[in-house]
């Protein structure tokens, strides 16, 4: 089955963007168009942080240059003139159709994950999570004070709602064809080899720095293409929408599903949506028989901080681990080459 | 104003913010030298800390004896998440730990904010710690707090000295640094080491929260993060891991953010001053990942 995955693809994207809107009631579209969006922004998070090990935390950075670089493109002249007056020549007059603006998004992002990438992308473990948790601080400082481009912290409104799920649909469905393609090629055998041993795999001739840097560039490809179209879908928003709030959703619905994963980053976007929109009714309150429970806003947050833990304590490898379905694999994949977890030192579960 | 006057004015902002960062960042090394944790939590004990002053003072004790109260709930608090959140997953790869602590500063604040609300409350501090002393015609000014803040941290780090350096848990925190493994295998009670350390840790970001509390004027859940960034930076800055180093680091850190600020001329950095000192943590990873102090790095085969 040479094109299993194109026909299944486009069978998918077929039903949701044809069939969707039309069915299905409004609020399911909208969580849908959410969980595609995530699956988007997820299992490019999981390319860099899974298979090559760099734990970024600077995920949400890229997710908030994605947007506010589409919502400068796409708005209107008029909208522009009011919104944005200070906007240099060359941006004050352009207005793009949506593929564009989402294409350059994403570029733009790839561009400034290569810059930081080559300095970054030499530290490990700890070291390069501050590192990019750096970055994200320092996005979100520039985007509150470019009030030239940004409107600072007050919203960025007036975007062009042009996020549907047809769009959704056809992004993460490419988003997933072209980094299962990567993840489970030479170079993500290589991605995967620099995780699990440095050194070892410095030994047998794999280049760390371009291994990484590549995982890097494209996670942040469709983290910024995955922002254009949240951007596109919220139709308004500032910089703290891209902040730690988002980030522990990212890492979340990762971490549940299993890092090295693609399986994995769509089975836990998917749990943890599911379960965001069920804990979001209940904190409304609710009677169970004569018992009546009232609103607790704030729990699913609460809840989903300990499932987390939870993940993290019992099954740290996630759901899935590093498995996949072989549609994902295209069979170009060996066993067993999954993250090692040691033992406990010292103490542990006991 | 002469340039004398404004320069040592600068340098008591310096050494009341350097102080605080450095109260902050010794407890995130202690931490990290023991379990190699990124502990995100650790500025949440400063949350906890204000809030339990703040609620004891509510509930009638007078102002010391509540931030005795708040220090106490903090050392707890440090104690309750090392058994719940950190013990199990001990020994786990660097970034699952980083993680957990992660998720539970999510939940901490998250809980903070469903318990006292997002919004701002008023820290009630007594009249004696806004005394306000003014020298040269009011050109240099500070107060109690900022004495206080100083004084305070000058004092929590020499009783830390002296703990590790004197008592058989310090010494033994000390050695479980050096190899957590090796320490156990010779006897040493590692548990017991490390609950110790969480409880100084904690007591110091209780401490740090009070203080925090005191120049802000209000306690707020979140009010832990930012100088949770700030101590990281610190930390690393000084020599992530090594005691000196995050008292050193915490003390350039709040003179190179006074500096910032207060740069003659206007060079338009002050609003992007967290940028400037996140950009500065990087460039300190890159070259020189052992910090001013130069803390040795170990590499794994």
């Amino acid at each position: 089955m040479k094109y299993a995955r194109l026909v299944v693809a486009l069978a998918l994207i077929g039903l949701l963007a044809g069939l969707g809107p039309h069915v299905l009631p409004e609020y399911w579209v909208r969580v849908l168009i959410v969980l595609g969006i995530n699956i988007i922004l997820v299992s490019s998070l999981g390319l860099s942080n899974g298979f090559t090990g760099v734990f970024s935390l600077g995920h949400p950075g890229f997710v908030a240059l994605g947007a506010y670089v589409s919502g400068i493109l796409t708005l209107e002249l008029t909208k522009k003139g009011a919104y944005l007056p200070d906007l240099p020549g060359f941006l004050a007059g352009v207005q793009l159709p949506f593929l564009p603006a989402t294409l350059i998004a994403g570029v733009f992002c790839a561009l400034v994950a290569v810059v930081i990438g080559i300095p970054l992308m030499r530290l490990s473990g700890n070291y390069v999570s501050v590192a990019t948790l750096g970055f994200l601080v320092i996005v979100n400082v520039v985007l509150v004070n470019a009030e030239q481009f940004t409107r600072g912290s007050r919203t960025f409104t007036g975007i062009p709602p042009y996020t549907d799920l047809g769009w959704v649909a056809g992004w993460a469905v490419v988003t997933l064809l072209v980094l299962s393609r990567v993840a489970y090629s030479p170079l993500g055998r290589a991605m995967r080899a620099t995780r699990d041993d440095p050194i070892a795999a410095q030994a047998v001739g794999i280049h760390i720095l371009p291994a990484r840097l590549m995982a890097f560039a494209l996670g942040a490809f469709f983290a910024g293409v995955g922002g254009a179209l949240y951007g596109h879908y919220l139709v308004s928003f500032s910089p703290a929408t891209f902040y730690v709030a988002m980030l522990v959703q990212q890492l979340t619905m990762l971490v549940l599903g299993g890092q090295a994963s693609l399986t994995g980053a769509v089975v836990g976007v998917s749990a943890i949506t599911l379960l965001s929109e069920v804990l979001r009714n209940l904190e409304r309150g609710f009677s169970l028989g004569s018992l009546q429970v009232p609103a607790v806003f704030g729990a699913s947050q609460i809840a989903l901080g300990f499932i987390f833990i939870l993940v993290m304590v019992y099954r740290p490898q996630g759901l899935l681990g590093d498995r996949e379905l072989p549609l994902v694999t295209g069979g170009r994949v060996a066993k067993g080459a999954g993250p090692v977890y040691k033992d406990t030192v010292g103490g542990g579960r006991t | 104003m002469s340039d004398l006057e404004y320069v040592l004015q600068q340098l008591i902002n310096a050494l009341s913010i350097g102080s605080l960062y450095a109260l902050v960042a010794v407890g995130l090394s202690i931490i990290f030298s023991l379990l190699r944790l990124t502990n995100f939590a650790h500025g949440d004990m400063m949350m906890v800390g204000a809030f339990a002053t703040l609620f004891a003072q509510l509930a009638g004790l007078g102002f010391l004896p509540a931030v005795g109260v708040g220090i106490l709930v903090s050392a707890l608090a440090g104690v309750i998440i090392e058994r719940v959140a950190y013990r199990p997953v001990r020994g786990a790869p660097d970034v699952t730990m980083l993680l957990t602590s992660v998720a539970l500063t999510y939940i901490l604040e998250n809980l903070g904010i469903l318990l006292f609300s997002s919004s701002p409350r008023n820290f009630p501090l007594p009249d004696w710690m806004n005394h306000l002393y003014s020298f040269a015609d009011g050109r240099i000014t500070f107060n109690n707090i900022n004495l206080l803040t100083l004084g305070v941290t000058l004092l929590a780090l020499l009783f830390l000295n002296w703990f590790v350096r004197r008592t058989q848990v310090g010494l033994g925190m000390r050695a479980a640094a050096e190899d957590l493994t090796a320490a156990h295998l010779v006897g040493l009670d590692v548990n017991r080491v490390i609950v110790v350390a969480f409880v100084l840790a904690s007591a110091f970001a209780g401490v740090a929260g009070v203080l925090w509390a005191a120049q802000a004027g209000v306690v707020e859940p979140q009010m832990g993060f930012t100088p949770l960034l700030k101590a990281f930076v610190a930390a690393i800055i000084g020599g992530f891991g090594s005691i000196p180093g995050a008292i050193v680091g915490g003390f350039v850190l709040g003179a190179l953010e006074v500096l910032i600020q207060s740069l003659p001329g206007d060079w338009g950095l002050s609003p992007y001053r967290d940028a400037l000192v996140f950009a500065l943590l990087i460039a300190f990873l890159l070259f020189r990942p052992g910090g001013i102090l130069g803390v040795r790095q170990e590499v794994k085969l």
